[in-house]
């Protein structure tokens, strides 16, 4: 049921494929990519290749802003958030691996707000595995999947991605 | 010590309280400067804010005068978007122990979550993180002649910033080592990160009656403490706490162990000088050092805020491991 490395580089082919045709159907030119640490960053850096994005990709670490952090606490390498733009007034593509309650991608839409104010953000995700416990909802999708709730999936890299499923 | 550890870690051995350098581990410590790390590039954003302590109450309780550790105490908790209270307690100096718990207690009953402590007797910040409820946690801002852990890590962080390899350095602590809090933690880091050499240099008078027992080598000679050195961190000749005839003269006490631009050249050509200040321009560090290329004591004040907002984010966020989720 793992979607192996061959079966990841097609979506993530497919996935540069609409973003690109998103991205101008909408005329968003010169948009700024951030990915979200670390799958997103790895998912990231292949359509920031893909469409041959001017400015450099961001990183965001979403760790500060975590709405869990009274019970799970701080992890202790957090690797900085790295966006080497500015933000005012500019289109955004935030880019994750796998969508699941939304919180991730709250936290991460706060921290940004915290650098300026964009123009636009737009939500890429390579896999959405649905049970939104927020109002978020991407803008493009690689694949949708149904998982049970003890299932969990994790993007593997940052060489060869592949997706794993794991019975928690 | 082993009093100190059993106050200062929870039962999974992190961070319940932040009293003292001794006894952390190098893991630890590294965790603290790692975390510092990311905070500091927080410093360099816009928004120089993050939303991780929101909702938390840090009361910094200041029995002695300060400004550089108040201010950026305060601003670290401001940054981690904690509600912070500044009580500044100097003009009750003399407080007994009953009436200093009666604060304490009045304190708790407003339901805070942290108390940075900076106090004049050695021992207080153990003495009140052994007496207040369990909601609570304490950061030690400086007791006594006892321990200044927070400014130690500033130190060692500047360090690491400028000279990753720990294992190959050389490090002079140079002055009033006698009545240094900084001092005693500043010893207590080094060799826990696994500094080839630590050394003090002082006059017989301001070291401690063994010197020995501090775990560096000892050097009555700044001339002979310089040679070859990384790191030269000096010390505040702490005129406040020094009592009776310790030294013939400020005047004399520079002559020989003011640090000069001409004695500074005996250390290695690309060493660097700390200050933990305030400075005594003039009488332990000359103006032409502080302010020359070498010196990185502006820096240490700007690694302060980091530093603290990671031992606190690190206690506070201190609780039992939960699902992540996406």
């Amino acid at each position: 049921m793992n979607i192996n490395t061959t079966e990841t580089t097609a979506l993530l082919k497919s996935l540069a494929t609409e973003l690109g045709g998103q991205l101008s159907a909408l005329a968003r030119t010169d948009p700024l990519m951030i990915g979200i640490h670390t799958g997103g960053v790895w998912v990231a850096e292949h359509l920031h290749r893909a469409l041959e994005l001017a400015e450099p990709l961001g990183v965001l670490n979403i760790n500060f802003y975590r709405d869990d952090f009274s019970q799970s606490g701080l992890h202790p390498q957090v690797t900085p958030s790295d966006l080497p733009f500015s933000i005012d007034g500019r289109h955004v593509v935030l880019v994750d691996d796998v969508l699941h309650t939304g919180r991730t991608v709250r936290a991460a839409l706060n921290e940004i707000f915290d650098y300026g104010r964009p123009a636009s953000v737009l939500l890429v995700a390579l896999v959405d595995r649905g049970d939104r416990e927020l109002p978020v909802r991407a803008d493009v999708v690689g694949r949708k999947l149904s998982l049970t709730p003890g299932q969990q999936i994790k993007l593997l890299g940052p060489g060869s991605l592949r997706l794993e499923f794991q019975e928690c | 010590m082993a009093r100190s550890q059993f106050c200062q870690l929870d039962e999974s051995g992190r961070l319940r309280h932040f009293l003292t350098t001794e006894g952390l581990s190098r893991e630890t410590l590294t965790d603290i400067l790692d975390t510092a790390e990311s905070f500091a590039a927080v410093g360099k954003r816009a928004i120089k804010k993050v939303p991780l302590l929101r909702g938390k109450t840090i009361v910094n309780l200041f029995f002695e005068p300060s400004t550089r550790t108040l201010t950026t105490f305060e601003l670290a908790a401001k940054r981690l978007s904690a509600d912070v209270m500044n009580i500044n307690l100097r003009r009750s100096a003399t407080v007994k122990g009953e009436s200093l718990l009666d604060t304490l207690h009045t304190l708790e009953a407003m339901h805070c979550d942290m108390f940075v402590i900076r106090h004049a007797s050695s021992g207080a910040a153990h003495f009140i993180a052994r007496n207040v409820a369990p909601h609570i946690s304490v950061m030690n801002g400086g007791d006594g002649r006892h321990a200044h852990p927070s400014q130690a890590l500033i130190d060692v962080f500047t360090i690491r910033r400028h000279k990753p390899d720990f294992t190959k350095l050389r490090v002079a602590i140079v002055g009033d080592i006698a009545h240094s809090r900084v001092a005693r933690s500043q010893i207590s880091t080094l060799r826990t990160l696994g500094v080839k050499e630590v050394r003090v240099v002082a006059p017989r008078t301001l070291l401690p009656p063994v010197p020995e027992a501090l775990g560096a080598k000892v050097y009555f000679s700044l001339e002979e403490g310089l040679r070859d050195v990384d790191v030269v961190m000096m010390l505040r000749l702490q005129q406040e706490r020094i009592q009776g005839p310790l030294l013939p003269s400020l005047h004399e006490y520079q002559a020989c162990y003011g640090l000069t631009q001409k004695r500074l050249a005996l250390a290695k050509a690309d060493a660097i000088v700390m200050h933990p200040g305030p400075l005594n321009r003039g009488v332990e560090i000359d103006s032409e050092v502080a302010d020359g290329p070498q010196s990185v004591i502006l820096q240490q004040v700007s690694h302060g805020i980091a530093i603290r907002m990671a031992v606190m984010s690190m206690i506070l966020g201190r609780r039992d491991s939960a699902e992540v989720s996406n």
